[in-house]
C-alpha cells in the first residue's frame, strides 16, 4: 500500500485532506471475505465437493445408474459385491452388479444412486420452505415490536414445544392415506411436516438478530433519510442479519436427511414406487429397512445406504461449522 | 440575531420514555423524563451548541426535533410546519429538508453496502436521482467531504473512522438539508481527526449554508464552532445566549460549574485558579427533584429553588437563564 501526502499548501487541505492512503487492492464486501476464509477451510471444501458431488448423483441417477433400479433379474437375489467372490449365501459375485444385488436381485448401487434424490431434495426443499417462513415471522416480530412480536413468539413457543420426531410419525401415519399423504410419493406430506415444525428456529434467530440490530446508528440513519419500514427491514436488517441463517441451514439441513431416514426406515417416508418414470423410486431409510433383514445374507444392502446418509450428514455438518467460522470470526473455535 | 430568519422553533419539547411492568398486561409504572420542556430558536445559518452532561438528554432533545423519537407533547416548528403533528408521507417529505450527523462512525454505516451505495440511497427513496445517475452523484458527495471519489465501490470497514464520519457527512449532505443536527460527531473520533472534521462542518456550512443543532460535551470544541449555546441539565435548557456571552459572563452556577472544569494549558494559572466542583451525582431523570433541577447540586440555592420551578426568562437581551437567584 504506497502512501500518498496530500499537498501541504492550504488550497488543497481540503481536496483529499483524509485520503492520506490510497488503497490499491481490490473493494471487498464482507460476504466475499467470508467466501475466502470458508474456501481456507479444507474441511468445509471437502463437505462442499461431496454435496456437489450428490447432489449431481441425484439429478442424473437416470444417466449413471449402470441398471434399472426396479428391474427384477430372477435368480439373481442377494448377490455379494464385486470384490467378494462367493459370499455367505455360498452365491458368486456378478462383476455387473457393483454392490451385489437385493432379495429381488435389483442392483444395490442403481437404488443407491436413486435413493440420493430424496436425501438431497429433503435436505434442500423444506429448507428453503422454512427459510422464508422463518425469516419474514422473525423479520416482523422483531421489528414491530410490541403486540406483534408477543403474539408470533409465543406461536413460536408452541412449535417449539412438539416433539419434532412424534409429530412427524403420527402425521405420516395419520395421512397417508389421504390425497395429501400420496403427493409425492408422501415425499409432499414429509416437507409440510418438516416445514411446520421447522421454521420455528429460524424465525427466533431472525427476530434475535432484528432486535439488535434495529436499535443500530444506521437503522436511525435510514429512519432519518425517509426510508419506509420494508425498505429497512430488506435492505438493512436483513443483509446483516443473513449470517446466523446460513450457518443454522447449514446445520439443519443433516437434522432433516437422518430425519427422512429414520422415517423411511419405519417405513414412513417415501412410498417405495414401481413405476419406472417417477422421479423418486426409493429413499435410503427405505433401503436400510430392507437391508436389515437380509443383513446376514447381502450386508451391502444395508452400508451402502447408510455410508451414503453418513457421507452426506458430514459433509453437511463440515461445511456448517466452516460457514461459522467464516461469517463469524469472533466465534471460531467455539461450539 | 432577532432580525434573521428563524429556521427552527422548538416549544416547550417533552419527550419522556414510559417504564412498563408486567408480564401479559402491561402497566406504566413511571416515566423517563429525559426531555422535560425544551424551547429555543435556531436562526438560519447559525450554529447552535448544546452541552450537558452525559444523559441530560441532549441526544433525545436531537431525535425528538427529527421525529427519530416522537415528542410527549410539545411542538418544532420548521418553516412554519409543526413537525409533531405530522404523520407518514408528509412528514418523510418534510423532514427531508434535515438530517443527522451520528455519533458513532461504526455504527452508523450499513456495514452490507457500498459507500456509494450508502450515500446515494437517501436521494433514490426521494426519487431526487436514478439509478443511472447514482455513480455521479456519488462521486460528487466524496469530494465534497474531501474524499477520493474512486471510492464508491468501497465498504466501509476498508475506512477510518474519520473517513467513516466523513462518508456520514457526504450522506446527510445528499438529501440537501438546510438544518444537520450533529449529535456528538466528533467525540468518538481521534483527537488528531477531531479538527478535521470540524473544519470540513464549518466549511460546508459557509460553503452550502446550512445550519447546525451542535451537540457535544466537549466544552472547547463547542466554543469553537458555535454562534450560539445552549447548557442543558436534567432535560431542560439552564442557560441559553451567545458564545462570547456565555463563556465570559455565564450567569447559572450549572454552567459556571461547567466552565470551571475546563482545564486552562498554563500550569501557572492552572494551579492558582478557584474551581466550583460538583458534590453529588445527577439526580435520577425518573424522579426529578421538585422545583429547580438542579437545587440538589447548587452551591447558592435558597428555600425558593425548591418550592417554585425557575423560569426561563430573559435576562439581558439574547441570554436566557433558568434560575432564581440570578
Amino acid at each position: 500500500m504506497t502512501i500518498q501526502v496530500s499537498h501541504p499548501s492550504t488550497g488543497q487541505t481540503q481536496a483529499h485532506i483524509a485520503d492520506l492512503t490510497n488503497m490499491s487492492v481490490k473493494p471487498r464486501s464482507l460476504w466475499m471475505d467470508a467466501w475466502s476464509r470458508l474456501i481456507k477451510n479444507r474441511a468445509s471444501v471437502v463437505g462442499m465437493v461431496v454435496i456437489v458431488a450428490f447432489t449431481l448423483l441425484a439429478l442424473f441417477a437416470s444417466v449413471l445408474a449402470p441398471h434399472n433400479p426396479l428391474q427384477i433379474n430372477d435368480g439373481k437375489g442377494f448377490l455379494p459385491p464385486t470384490w467378494i467372490e462367493v459370499g455367505s449365501n455360498g452365491k458368486a459375485s456378478d462383476p455387473a452388479f457393483f454392490f451385489g444385488t437385493d432379495t429381488l436381485g435389483r442392483d444395490v448401487l442403481s437404488r443407491t444412486l436413486y435413493g440420493a434424490r430424496v436425501s438431497m431434495t429433503v435436505g434442500f426443499l423444506p429448507t428453503f420452505i422454512v427459510i422464508i417462513i422463518g425469516t419474514i415471522v422473525g423479520l416482523f416480530a422483531g421489528y414491530r415490536g410490541g403486540r406483534i412480536d408477543n403474539l408470533l413468539m409465543r406461536l413460536t413457543d408452541v412449535f417449539y414445544a412438539f416433539p419434532d420426531l412424534l409429530f412427524f410419525i403420527i402425521v405420516m401415519v395419520t395421512l397417508r392415506q389421504t390425497y395429501i399423504g400420496q403427493l409425492l410419493n408422501g415425499l409432499f406430506l414429509l416437507f409440510s411436516a418438516l416445514a411446520v415444525v421447522g421454521w420455528v428456529s429460524f424465525a427466533r434467530i431472525v427476530r434475535g438478530q432484528t432486535l439488535s440490530l434495529k436499535e443500530k446508528e444506521f437503522i436511525e440513519a435510514a429512519r432519518c433519510m425517509g426510508a419506509t419500514d420494508t425498505r429497512i427491514m430488506y435492505r438493512h436488517i436483513l443483509p446483516n442479519a443473513l449470517s446466523p441463517v446460513i450457518i443454522l441451514t447449514a446445520i439443519s439441513i443433516p437434522g432433516y436427511i437422518i430425519t427422512e431416514a429414520i422415517l423411511g426406515y419405519l417405513g414412513l417416508g417415501l412410498i417405495p414406487s414401481t413405476n419406472p418414470n417417477d422421479f423418486f423410486i426409493t429413499s435410503w431409510g427405505a433401503s436400510m429397512l430392507e437391508g436389515q433383514t437380509a443383513i446376514n445374507a447381502q450386508p451391502w444392502l444395508l452400508l451402502a445406504p447408510a455410508i451414503a446418509v453418513s457421507l452426506v450428514v458430514l459433509a453437511f455438518t463440515f461445511l456448517g461449522d466452516g460457514l461459522r467460522d467464516a461469517l463469524d470470526p469472533r466465534l471460531q473455535g467455539t461450539q | 440575531m432577532a432580525a434573521n430568519e428563524v429556521l427552527l422553533n422548538v416549544v416547550d419539547l417533552v419527550k419522556h420514555f414510559p417504564i412498563m411492568k408486567g408480564v401479559l398486561i402491561q402497566k406504566q409504572v413511571g416515566a423517563v423524563h429525559a426531555v422535560d420542556g425544551v424551547s429555543f430558536d435556531i436562526v438560519k445559518g447559525e450554529t447552535l451548541g448544546l452541552v450537558g452532561e452525559s444523559g441530560c438528554g441532549k441526544s433525545t432533545t436531537g431525535r425528538a426535533i427529527l421525529q427519530l423519537h416522537r415528542p410527549t407533547s410539545g411542538s418544532v416548528f420548521y418553516e412554519g410546519k409543526d413537525l409533531v403533528k405530522l404523520k407518514g408521507e408528509t412528514l418523510r417529505k418534510t423532514r427531508r429538508r434535515m438530517q443527522m450527523i451520528f455519533q458513532d462512525p461504526y455504527a452508523s454505516l450499513n456495514p452490507r453496502m457500498t459507500v456509494g451505495q450508502i450515500i446515494t440511497e437517501p436521494m433514490l427513496i426521494h426519487d431526487m436521482t436514478t439509478q443511472k445517475d447514482t455513480q455521479g452523484h456519488a462521486e460528487r458527495l466524496l469530494k465534497l467531504v474531501g474524499l477520493n471519489p474512486a471510492y464508491t465501490s468501497r465498504y466501509p470497514h476498508e475506512f477510518s473512522g474519520g473517513q467513516r464520519q466523513r462518508i456520514g457527512i457526504a450522506r446527510a449532505l445528499a438529501l440537501e438539508p438546510a438544518l444537520i443536527v450533529c449529535d456528538e460527531p466528533i467525540s468518538a473520533l481521534d483527537v488528531s481527526i477531531q479538527a478535521q472534521v470540524v473544519n470540513l462542518l464549518e466549511d460546508l456550512q459557509a460553503k452550502l449554508g446550512l445550519t447546525y443543532l451542535f451537540i457535544a460535551h466537549d466544552l472547547s470544541m463547542v466554543r469553537h464552532i458555535s454562534d450560539r449555546v445552549a447548557v442543558m441539565y436534567l432535560g431542560i435548557i439552564v442557560e441559553l445566549t451567545t458564545r462570547d456571552e456565555l463563556y465570559s459572563h455565564a450567569l447559572h452556577p450549572y454552567t459556571q460549574a461547567l466552565l470551571s472544569a475546563v482545564p486552562i494549558p498554563d500550569p501557572a494559572i492552572e494551579a492558582n485558579r478557584k474551581r466550583i466542583i460538583l458534590t453529588g451525582d445527577v439526580p435520577s431523570p425518573v424522579n426529578p427533584p421538585s422545583g429547580c433541577r438542579f437545587r440538589t447540586r447548587c452551591p447558592i440555592a435558597a428555600e425558593i429553588c425548591k418550592q417554585k420551578k425557575p423560569e426561563f426568562r430573559e435576562v439581558t437581551p439574547g441570554h436566557w437563564v433558568a434560575c432564581h437567584m440570578v
